[in-house]
């Protein structure tokens, strides 16, 4: 599928538009001509994209007036709560993810062995869409409204069923309460991702396994499960960015007392005056470039596996 | 939220340009024993009601009126908010922008990078997907100093909240990417252009006449997604101290929470129906176009 499109346009084409376009210029004029269209697009993302990672770069690395330093970024390392902090946000990462990928996987399954065209999987997925990336502030209210100190299950418990539990809702602004809602977002998000990758599990290797005998547990622990193995470990490490990047919900749930990676760089953009505080919202959002960076990379590897299969 | 692969990841699915992934056979159902039965509906109902439980909750929370009554006031003091109408104005007016500087800067590049120099073609796919490695939260940092220099330095243009559509353009580039990609590698673009080039049209109008309209499915995607991007958006408007509609929503939750879950729930249901049709829309395009080209192929 790559190549079909990659490599149709040949110097056979190039050839055929210049001949119909009447140009006489030299193919290498015309080569450097085909580059410069690009400059807009390069320009764009060259301004917006990778001016602020330099700014973010260059700046951990400098003192407000210009100076090099390496203050900031050791305080990655030696200030104990920045680390305390970092080490809190990759923990609510990976078990949401987990949780994230359990749950969703699971309904992606659920879904996938129902009928392809049905209502059902259409509504799953535009609502998965919307949970997965619409989300932020809004869930963190939907939240409120069901665990909150009025929320509806609380009411429930506490006034028509009279058990104890949940009554105390400050759980929910505390990382527990993070973590559930984070959990919330990160299954939707594991069925829209998971989702291509169970569809491409063929029907005729289920029943090629079936016609030897396979029983549909060997078919999951010999076929199916080698083989989505590296989509669910992929669909594993998106969702462990997701959550180690997310602020919105953060920032609604917990007003006070940052105890997240994001929530913490907030803080730092917000008092950049302080003397001594300039740069170090950099180094903490260098720190996130470099884990997020390592996960996408791995991501990458396993995607380049994963794709082997699912055509 | 960040900018996280969503939905647009079933568009990258081989069919192309489906929004919706269907898979290969279309009545491949598994004919499952009578336990798989039983465990895929358990799954549905408590994955699922874990899921509704919150949207429920919304509903019921933004209706409560005096002494156990139902009311509809909170909805109705939405449209009386100016803050949210702005909210909401602000933030469509941003969506418009991006979407169309999203089209502008992606399309033609990408059609170029297809049929004139693919040698590009991964540069720019690696550039595109690049924002998923850089949370909002980073981009901010580093994009402070340089919303702080249009703001002094570009008058009223460079002050107004317009200009995050810059910055959104960014955020959306990977789902752009994708969705466009899935659709553009469904048709064969170098011979679409070599004809319409050949009866005499000018590049801008072989992208735009000639290309465009096969990859209709991909653009409308693309441009959803950039519309739920741009009004989902909160990270980079709060901290550059804009007021759009999810800031107005944050802040108004500290003022009266019932408004703010009714706004909430009424943007997520907003969102709902919005992807909903653009499926159902996109959906019936590209099968018609994967039919016409990918039979021949067979």
């Amino acid at each position: 599928m790559a190549e079909r499109s990659g490599d149709a346009p040949g110097p056979g084409t190039a050839e055929t538009a210049s001949l119909a376009s009447g140009e006489a210029g030299s193919r290498r004029i015309r080569g450097a001509g085909n580059y410069l269209a690009l400059l807009p697009f390069f320009l764009y993302v060259g301004l917006f994209l990778i001016l602020p990672t330099l700014i973010i770069a260059i700046g951990a690395f400098t003192t407000i007036k210009g100076e090099p330093t390496l203050d900031n970024v050791s305080r990655l390392f030696t200030d104990s709560v920045v680390v305390e902090t970092f080490i809190k946000s990759i923990q609510l990462a990976v078990l949401t993810a987990i949780g994230g990928a359990i749950f969703g996987g699971l309904l992606a399954w659920a879904v996938v062995s129902g009928n392809p065209n049905g209502l059902l999987r259409q509504l799953v997925i535009a609502a998965s869409g919307v949970l997965a990336q619409f989300g932020g502030v809004m869930l963190a209210f939907a939240f409120l409204a069901t665990f909150g100190f009025n929320g509806l299950v609380t009411i429930f418990l506490r006034d028509i069923v009279h058990v104890g539990l949940l009554t105390d809702a400050s759980w929910l602004y505390s990382l527990t309460g993070l973590a559930v809602v984070y959990t919330y977002f990160q299954i939707p998000l594991m069925l829209i991702v998971f989702l291509p990758s169970l569809d491409g599990v063929r029907q005729e290797w289920y029943d090629a396994s079936a016609s030897l005998g396979g029983s549909s547990w060997s078919f999951w622990r010999h076929v199916g499960g080698p083989i989505l193995a590296p989509s669910f470990l992929g669909a594993l490490l998106l969702l462990f960015t997701n959550a180690f990047s997310a602020y919105a919900t953060a920032a609604a749930l917990i007003s006070q007392g940052a105890s997240i990676v994001t929530l913490e760089i907030a803080g730092a953009l917000q008092s950049e005056v302080v003397p001594g505080q300039e740069n170090f919202g950099k180094a903490l959002a260098l720190g996130m470039i470099v884990i997020v960076a390592f996960v996408m990379l791995l991501y990458a590897l396993i995607q380049r596996r994963a794709s082997r299969w699912v055509r | 939220m960040t900018a996280s692969p969503g939905f647009e990841l079933s568009a990258a699915a081989p069919e192309g340009g489906a929004l919706v992934a269907r898979p290969k056979g279309a009545g491949r159902r598994r004919r499952g024993s009578r336990l798989q039965l039983v465990a895929r509906i358990a799954i549905l109902i408590v994955v699922l009601g874990y899921l509704i439980l919150p949207l429920f909750a919304m509903l019921e929370f933004s209706t409560r009126g005096p002494f156990g009554s139902r009311t509809l006031d909170s909805y109705g003091a939405i449209l009386k908010n100016q803050n949210v109408i702005d909210g909401v104005t602000t933030s469509l007016q941003i969506a418009v922008l991006t979407v169309i500087g999203m089209l502008v800067l992606l399309v033609p590049t990408m059609v170029w990078t297809v049929i004139r120099v693919p040698r590009m073609r991964q540069v720019v796919e690696f550039l595109c997907l690049l924002p998923l490695a850089i949370p909002a939260i980073v981009i901010v940092v580093g994009i402070a100093p340089i919303y702080r220099w249009m703001g002094q330095h570009l008058g009223v243009v460079g002050a107004s909240p317009l200009t995050l559509a810059f910055i959104n353009i960014i955020l959306v580039l990977p789902f752009a990417y994708r969705a466009i990609d899935s659709s553009l590698r469904s048709i064969d673009s170098a011979t679409l252009a070599d004809a319409a080039r050949s009866l005499g049209a000018g590049w801008p109008r072989t992208i735009v006449q000639v290309i465009a309209p096969n990859i209709r499915g991909g653009i409308l995607s693309a441009a959803v997604l950039a519309i739920a991007l741009v009004l989902g958006e909160f990270t980079i408007s709060s901290l550059l101290a804009f007021n759009t509609l999810q800031v107005v929503i944050f802040t108004l939750g500290q003022q009266d929470p019932f408004v703010s879950v009714a706004v909430s729930f009424a943007a997520l249901v907003f969102a709902f129906v919005l992807l909903i049709a653009i499926t159902r829309f996109a959906g019936g395009r590209d099968r018609r176009t994967q039919v016409e080209v990918e039979e021949p192929a067979t």
